[in-house]
């Protein structure tokens, strides 16, 4: 079967082929695979819009972090594209508003997975920051590089992740 | 190697799509642009996102000490501490679960057609990421730097050598795929 329209691969394969994307990474760009601080620019840029470019350059965060597009405003423009391309490829894109999962656990109403999925963004993009990184830079990037931060940050996500399903899918 | 390309700003925007669009591509075929595939690993009961990752991360591994060996890369470690590392990844675990995605996942996800990951989940990260940003002062002066690490990566805290903590990663990471495949997990 030809692997560019195959619905999925083994996710041997498909790993194996990020860590290859890391590597490429490390070495044409000098960068890992984070998303977490593209969010941030982009929310950055919308809020200077209502409050003017100059009152959100001067935040600290953005002084640390300049306001502008770069690599990895790319990188996760890019991974839309790709992810595109691949399910276009295989016949699966298709519009959905519920997930299968969530709607025999807490009902089909669109409305209250937009919610969660609007509150669990929240958290997600604040520990992402906080904690200076994602299961991509964390995870995929950081372990590779035998980081301590990366080890604790991956368990600490992971733990509390598996924990708190736990919770809400036994409800 | 490579540093004038790293200098290049216009080449760099452009590499960043393409390996953005390669990494994206291999998620989905990985099946991880899916709510059910991740949030049944938090629930035990799929093991496609952790196969996936420790794949990655053992050719990632493999790889990239061999460049560093070679002189062509540096890596970008940075010392954690419990007010950072700690708390972050706890706040983005609750997250993790209640979005049934991570950052780079939800923008794979989008591009699958999931609209609860654009109209939820994005707008939810630009919230949090900037509420992160706006608060960063306080968050910073408070916790950031409360019980900071020992050290900076796993061969500096154990005392021994990095060929060696790679070996002994790739051989417990490759054992425990190869027992998830034994259980038929």
């Amino acid at each position: 079967m030809d692997p560019l329209t195959a619905i999925q691969w083994s996710p041997y394969l498909a790993g194996a082929c990020i860590g290859v994307v890391l590597c490429f990474a490390m070495l044409l760009s000098g960068k890992t695979l984070g998303c977490g601080a593209a969010f941030t620019g982009v929310a950055g840029t919308i809020e200077s819009l209502f409050r003017g470019r100059k009152t959100v350059s001067e935040k600290p965060y953005f002084q640390m972090f300049p306001l502008k597009i770069e690599w990895q405003w790319m990188l996760v423009l890019g991974i839309i594209i790709g992810a595109f391309f691949s399910s276009l490829l295989s016949g699966t894109f298709h519009i959905s508003y519920i997930p299968s999962v969530f709607s025999e656990q807490f009902g089909d109403n669109p409305a209250l997975r937009i919610i969660t999925a609007l509150i669990g963004g929240i958290f997600v993009g604040l520990g992402a920051r906080w904690a200076w990184g994602c299961p991509s830079s964390h995870g995929i990037s950081g372990i590779p590089q035998l980081s301590l931060a990366s080890f604790v940050a991956v368990a600490c996500m992971f733990g509390v992740g598996i924990g708190t399903a736990f919770i809400l899918f036994s409800l | 190697m490579f540093e004038n390309l790293h200098k290049n700003q216009p080449v760099q925007l452009v590499l960043g799509l393409i390996l953005g669009i390669c990494f994206g591509f291999f998620l989905q075929k990985g099946g991880v642009t899916s709510y059910d595939v991740i949030i049944d690993q938090l629930l035990l009961t799929d093991f496609t996102v952790l196969k996936l990752m420790l794949s990655a991360v053992i050719i990632g591994m493999i790889l990239l000490n061999v460049m560093k060996y070679l002189g062509w890369i540096e890596f970008h470690t940075f010392i954690g501490s419990v007010g950072s590392t700690v708390i972050g990844g706890c706040l983005f675990g609750i997250g993790f679960a209640i979005l049934g995605f991570c950052p780079g996942t939800l923008a794979a996800a989008v591009g699958t057609g999931q609209i609860d990951a654009l109209f939820g989940g994005v707008i939810g990260m630009l919230i949090g990421t900037g509420l992160f940003a706006h608060f960063f002062p306080i968050i910073n002066e408070k916790f950031m730097d409360r019980g900071v690490f020992p050290a900076e990566t796993i061969p500096q805290l154990l005392g021994i050598p990095t060929w060696l903590v790679v070996i002994v990663l790739v051989i417990l990471m490759s054992g425990f795929l190869i027992i998830l495949e034994y259980l038929g997990l």
